[in-house]
């Protein structure tokens, strides 16, 4: 659980600076929010379905420079933790011809079938009732597995997030719901989000078992994920888990937070309160972990994410005929004439047209 | 000129400020805003897109005290800086944050607007707008027609971000503007903006768009638009939604001036004019457009460039005068080309001008799939597209 906490926030920190250096358009971090990534992952099975976040807390960002670029995902650790590749990442980050969701995505919105984890939206909240219909079929079906969902204090303002609790509680459906609340919807404070005292208490309010947890404790978000998930499978019923925790980077890379939050406040949850470092002195404590096995780890996720970065960055993007497909399971014939005709304009203008996506 | 335009504006001021129901005052200012869309003075400084609309909403603020800016991170400037500095010059009673949810937004703004007051409403990327579709559809658009013209949210302005920027995939690239030209009880095809009705305002870009920033045709326009529609949209009598294209909040930049000035809405305006070909279009698309023209004259083939502006209620007249006088007319949109409002124009031109049509009308416009990041130049309706087709409808 360690290691992949410490991968995560290695990639993060190489893929901030990829967006960064203009090599990819956008990427976002989960800085701060690695125990709620890595822990609520271990304390699940593989079957366990997962409804990621599309946007972090808050959701999109600051425009620097003139990009669109703001997003979401925070639970790339789950993948992560499930076996997803650093390869796998960097694919999707890139958008080239290997991403799973073909290059049609903006960054870090991540999927992976054989990870049962649903490919991400930017969209806010959007996720919630749908893994409640998703756990009301994992019930019918008598599967011993749950689906679990994410989300930021920003998205319980959304109607999607009032109508996937109500519907879950009245369904039964087993759903452990997991809001991270950082405090922080890009410039906007809880204070400015809701007045009631977190998150737990709307839970308890449409009849669902709340708890609310530490989530830079690593340990007790394991813990609390694993008791979730055996009450939602065994008594057939929803439940809450509000992890408190604090948003440390900035919401994605077209944000500069300095500009709404004081930086003392940054620094204090940075220094002392940093999920990494507490779980570290827990498992050095015990003998687990040294400074040796530490600074290996990180040469070693160090490289393997560099590696990977140069990878993605060589591999072709998707080939053109994949902007035509999945719109529907067959092309109609409306976007086979639009793909013949644009064929046909590609050939007389290859000028307009970038060069790295095969025709 | 500019005096008169400016006394007409003073006396629109005054009587606005002396009381709270605004719809007769509006109407006044849009007999004043005619005289200063002919406005000459360019007394202001050059600024960009996003200062524009910040001028704009200052004014819009300043001028009313019972006007009101709100949405997500609004406070802080908002995400593209349109609000920076409102809420310490304004107040946090007038600007404020809300929480993250679009029909609250947009609910928000309608009792608010309900109650005799301007409420400016963003909603933080027009891709984000559907959450806000039933409150947008069922209730701005009939609010005065369901109550026999008791009550009105006329006074909502809900301003949104939309358009291709270059890598924004497919939550922050839409143009869902057609989906707000075919509300139930709103009169599309008519020139009227009294009756429940729902402006599509869409301005124009008209300048170097990062694609053609080779040709740099720096046609100092944009943001001068921007200002003077959109405080003529934040005074319609009527809910308007207002789309800005994000691609040029910082590209486009020119002298805007200083003053209080509106363009009027649902009056489009020939930005070229020419005798082969009509070419119709609005927002960023303009600029892709220009260049197509600017081609097409140096193969002899003289066209004419409409910027329709407002969607709901168009402007059809001006465009089939155009089309009277070219018969040739080729629409153009980001949004996909089926059903989008390309289909409405091609239409109603074809109603009109059948007989005056030397070719079918052509329409280019974005691909029948969801807007993709990596093939977004494969996507867009690009100066060539444009070319080609202008060509094709000419020799057809």
């Amino acid at each position: 659980m360690y290691s992949n906490m410490v991968t995560l926030q290695v990639m993060d920190t190489i893929f901030y600076e990829a967006q960064r250096q203009g090599r990819i358009s956008f990427y976002l971090t989960t800085n701060g929010e690695e125990a709620i990534n890595i822990a609520s992952a271990a304390a699940l099975t593989p079957d366990d379905i997962i409804f990621p976040q599309a946007i972090g807390f808050g959701k999109r960002v600051t425009y620097h420079g003139m990009l669109p670029k703001w997003l979401q995902y925070r639970e790339p650790g789950v993948l992560l933790w499930r076996g997803f590749t650093v390869q796998e990442f960097a694919n999707q980050c890139f958008g080239n011809g290997a991403d799973y969701g073909k290059g049609r995505q903006m960054p870090i919105h991540y999927g992976s079938k054989k990870h049962n984890y649903v490919t991400v939206s930017s969209t806010i909240a959007t996720q919630l009732p749908q893994a409640v219909g998703a756990a009301y079929s994992l019930k019918m079906d008598k599967k011993d597995a749950c689906t679990v969902t994410y989300f930021g204090d920003g998205g319980t303002s959304e109607g999607d997030f009032h109508a996937a609790l109500n519907f879950a509680a009245v369904m039964e459906a087993p759903v452990v719901f997991i809001c991270r609340n950082n405090g922080w919807a890009i410039s906007t404070p809880t204070s400015q989000q809701f007045r009631s005292d977190g998150i737990v208490v709307k839970g308890q309010a449409y009849g669902i078992r709340s708890i609310r947890v530490d989530g830079n404790d690593t340990l007790a978000m394991y813990s609390a994920v694993h008791a979730a998930r055996e009450m939602a499978i065994k008594e057939h019923r929803p439940i809450l888990i509000e992890a408190l925790t604090y948003r440390v980077g900035h919401h994605s890379t077209s944000d500069d937070s300095t500009k709404y939050r004081p930086v003392g406040e940054i620094e204090q949850w940075r220094m002392a309160r940093d999920p990494i470092a507490r779980y570290r002195k827990w498992v050095e404590m015990n003998g687990w972990w040294s400074d040796e096995d530490e600074s290996q780890l990180r040469i070693e996720a160090r490289k393997q994410v560099l590696d990977a970065v140069q990878v993605a960055e060589r591999v072709k993007k998707p080939p053109l005929a994949e902007l035509f497909t999945d719109v529907y399971d067959q092309p109609p014939s409306n976007l086979c004439e639009q793909e013949k005709f644009l064929r046909n304009i590609v050939m007389k203008h290859p000028q307009d047209y970038p060069t790295d996506v095969p025709v | 000129m500019a005096k008169s335009v400016k006394e007409l504006g003073k006396q629109w001021m005054i009587s606005s400020f002396s009381k709270r129901g605004f719809s007769t005052a509006c109407s006044t200012l849009k007999s004043s805003s005619s005289s200063s869309s002919t406005m000459e003075k360019q007394s202001g400084k050059s600024v960009n897109l996003f200062t524009a609309v910040n001028q704009a909403l200052y004014i819009a603020l300043e001028t009313d005290p019972n006007a009101y800016l709100f949405g997500e991170d609004v406070s802080f400037g908002g995400v593209f800086r349109c609000s920076t500095g409102l809420a310490d010059q304004f107040g946090s009673k007038r600007v404020f944050n809300t929480p993250l949810c679009e029909q609250g937004i947009v609910g928000f703004g309608i009792g608010l607007a309900a109650m005799g007051n301007r409420a400016i409403a963003e909603v933080q990327f027009a891709d984000y707008i559907f959450p806000a579709f039933d409150q947008i559809v069922n209730e701005a658009a009939k609010f005065r027609y369901r109550s026999g013209n008791q009550f009105n949210c006329g006074g909502l302005t809900i301003r949104t971000p939309y358009g291709a920027v270059g890598h924004g995939g497919h939550y922050h690239s839409q143009s869902p503007e057609s989906f707000f030209c075919q509300v139930p009880g709103l009169k599309v095809t008519f020139h009227s903006a009294s009756i429940g009705a729902l402006h599509v305002e869409v301005f124009i870009l008209y300048l170097q768009s990062p694609a053609q920033a080779k040709v740099k045709v720096v046609i100092p326009r944009s943001p001068k638009q921007e200002k003077g529609l959109l405080l003529a949209s934040i005074r319609d009598p009527n809910p308007v939604i207002f789309f800005e294209p994000k691609w040029l909040y910082r590209l486009a930049v020119e002298e805007v001036p200083e003053d209080d000035y509106m363009f009027p809405l649902s009056e489009a305006e020939v930005i070229r004019h020419g005798s082969d070909i009509t070419l119709v279009g609005w927002g960023s698309q303009l600029a892709v457009m220009e260049q197509a023209c600017v081609d097409a004259e140096k193969e002899g083939i003289s066209c004419e460039l409409i910027d329709l502006k407002t969607l709901i209620p168009w402007d059809k007249e001006t465009v089939e005068a155009s089309v009277r006088k070219t018969g040739r007319l080729l629409v153009s949109h980001e949004a996909p080309v089926t059903g989008g409002f390309g289909a409405e124009i091609s239409a109603s031109i074809m109603e009109r001008c059948f007989s005056r049509l030397e070719a079918p009308v052509a329409r280019t416009c974005g691909l029948d799939t969801p807007f993709p990041l990596v093939f977004e130049p494969f996507f867009m309706p690009t100066k060539n597209k444009i070319l080609d087709a202008i060509k094709a409808t000419v020799n057809y």
